[in-house]
């Protein structure tokens, strides 16, 4: 069935969910990191009773309002995908992928109807600390809710913690804890929240960048940036180690994404990293054209970054293809890696074992059944290359991922750069005379949001063909749907989700010009 | 502020919502973009396949066996 699939629906369903996990992520990472800002904001009142500081958190607290209004529940778009163009995939995993979901849908649910509106409604009408606690509870309960959907993710980046059970068909999680605590998930988590803070703290900087520019609402923006760039130079240097963290996983778990990242075909020992540089068009994995048209090298940095180890070997595509490079696996055992065509070879094993063992099943052939299980459990670490017609098609969108990667991590080194010198100038008291640092805050804040989405490129485009790495390719994973219903849903999701953003930017704009209702002067 | 918690609480509700301004706009948005979402994107352009077109999860998962494993 899935053979005679049209790749357009492959191609359009990812395209589309791609569309609607990008929209959603406009919204979700300044709400996670204006909640904390708001959070320290209001501390502040509380602590010191100065009102100045209870008018400031209320601004910042309407701006996240109408964030938070506008970008709830565009998350549910993609699980509604999940049942309609995904059905293989949500069948298949079960319950590691339902149970995440779930629990961040119970505890979305009592944070958004409890806490936030203490948040919001709660202003003289419950004690100081009693409306502190539920800001902070905003706060903790939003990231926490993005961490389960973050394991979610980091699951199919990474499967641990689970089995297949070839009669029902599904994966089933055996060990919750393996699942929350991968290194993958932890990573994933730790860098995607801090990455939403340095977002957040941009954001408000550049606001009241604005401000001053404006000769309006002074002692708000400057009590406002001097708290966002502690935060942000924080969150921005935090970033930068997490960022580590990750390729440290990607180079021992996604060889392939750390390649496509780095647009190295031909590996060795000791590789350096391209700090600028252009892939060569319509290179392929198996012609002798250079793989860049120019490059500037840190040399042996990609080894450092890979693996802590200056002289260590690096695979690239070409030798992930070819395999017999030797890596360490699961285990920490030294092994010799398979070539894509082996494990493609080892794949249909395992399909063909899973259809096998179902017609002992059906035969009640228990002997039978038992000897395709072992096989199928002997390979099912590469059952999806079984769906895989040439080992070309492991090799993700090269050109999109490395210059993404660049984008993603040399804004990451502007951003530490530019909090520094915001705070160090606001602490100086002069800030105000440097128009030109207060116009370009301003356009940070776009620069904020493409840094955010281009390292989600990084991460999901890297994985491709993947769904489940290496275990369900996308082109599996979809539903045997027509073309045309999801070519409608998507354009349908692009209208409604264009007049949401500019719903969003009007009425944020608008609230922006107002400024403070209540002085912040 | 009425003693009974359960009023108390949904006074407070109450005067929350009143007593918005910009408040309104948004929850009109809200309201708008979940019925769009629920009533019309999910009852007609986004049904559950598996839980539409089998009865248990039995025939899923002979569905999905069929759908992994038959190849042309």
């Amino acid at each position: 069935m899935i053979d005679s699939l049209d790749i357009s629906v492959v191609s359009w369903s990812k395209a589309q969910f791609a569309l609607t996990a990008m929209y959603h992520w406009i919204f979700v990472p300044l709400t996670l990191g204006l909640a904390f800002i708001i959070a320290f904001m209001e501390t502040l009142y509380v602590k010191t009773g100065d009102e100045e500081w209870k008018k400031i958190t209320k601004y910042w607290m309407t701006l996240f309002g109408i964030n938070f209004a506008i970008g709830i529940a565009t998350g549910i778009i993609l699980e509604f995908e999940f049942g309609t163009n995904w059905s293989n995939y949500s069948w298949f995993v079960g319950d590691i992928f339902g149970a995440p979901l779930a629990i961040e849908g119970i505890m979305a649910f009592f944070m958004e109807t409890t806490f936030i509106a203490v948040m919001f409604f709660g202003w003289n009408k419950v004690s100081k600390r009693f409306h502190l606690i539920s800001t902070w509870l905003v706060a903790i309960g939003a990231n926490l809710s993005a961490l389960w959907i973050l394991v979610a993710n980091a699951w199919m980046q990474y499967p641990a913690g689970m089995h297949f059970n070839p009669d029902t068909v599904r994966n089933e999680m055996v060990n919750f804890w393996e699942v929350l605590f991968s290194p993958v998930a932890v990573n994933k988590f730790l860098h995607t929240i801090t990455s939403s803070f340095l977002l957040a703290s941009v954001f408000v900087i550049g606001i009241s960048a604005w401000y001053m520019l404006k000769g309006r609402h002074i002692l708000l923006a400057k009590r406002s940036i001097i708290i966002a760039s502690v935060f942000g130079l924080i969150s921005s240097v935090f970033v930068g180690f997490t960022g580590d963290g990750s390729a440290i996983e990607v180079a021992h778990k996604q060889p392939m994404k750390l390649a496509a990242m780095e647009g190295l075909y031909k590996g060795s020992e000791g590789v350096g990293l391209i700090a600028i540089g252009m892939p060569t068009p319509g290179k392929v994995y198996n012609d002798n054209k250079d793989p860049y048209i120019f490059k500037i090298q840190i040399p042996k940095m990609l080894s450092i970054l890979g693996y802590h180890d200056k002289d260590a070997f690096v695979p690239g595509i070409t030798d992930i293809i070819d395999g017999g490079y030797t890596y360490k696996n699961k285990n920490g055992e030294e092994v010799v890696a398979p070539s894509t065509a082996q494990k493609i070879e080892k794949g249909k094993l395992a399909i063909q074992a899973l259809a096998d063992y179902t017609t002992s099943s059906a035969e009640g052939n228990k002997e039978m059944m038992a000897y395709h299980k072992n096989i199928l459990n002997e390979n099912f670490e590469y059952f999806g290359y079984g769906y895989l017609k040439d080992p070309a098609s492991t090799i993700p969108n090269v050109p999109l991922v490395f210059y993404s990667f660049r984008v993603m991590v040399g804004l990451g080194l502007l951003f530490i750069v530019f909090f520094g010198l915001i705070l160090f100038l606001v602490l100086e008291k002069n800030l105000e005379q440097k128009r030109w640092l207060l116009k370009t805050s301003i356009f940070m804040i776009p620069l904020a949001y493409l840094a955010s989405q281009a390292g989600w490129i990084v991460a999901e485009v890297g994985r491709q063909p993947w769904v489940i790495q290496d275990i369900l390719p996308t082109s599996a994973a979809v539903s045997n749907i027509g073309v045309g219903a999801v070519q409608v849903t998507f354009f349908l999701f692009f209208i409604i989700f264009t007049i949401l953003l500019i719903a969003e930017l009007k009425i944020m704009f608008k609230q922006i010009k107002l400024g403070p209702k209540e002085g912040g002067n | 502020m009425p003693n009974n918690p359960i009023k108390s609480i949904i006074q407070f509700y109450y005067d929350g919502f009143k007593s918005m301004t910009i408040g309104k706009t948004l929850w009109t948005i809200i309201i708008i973009k979940l019925f769009i979402m629920f009533f019309i994107l999910k009852l007609f352009f986004f049904p559950d396949l598996l839980k539409k077109n089998f009865k248990n999860d039995s025939e899923r998962s002979r569905h999905v066996l069929e759908q992994l494993t038959n190849k042309k």
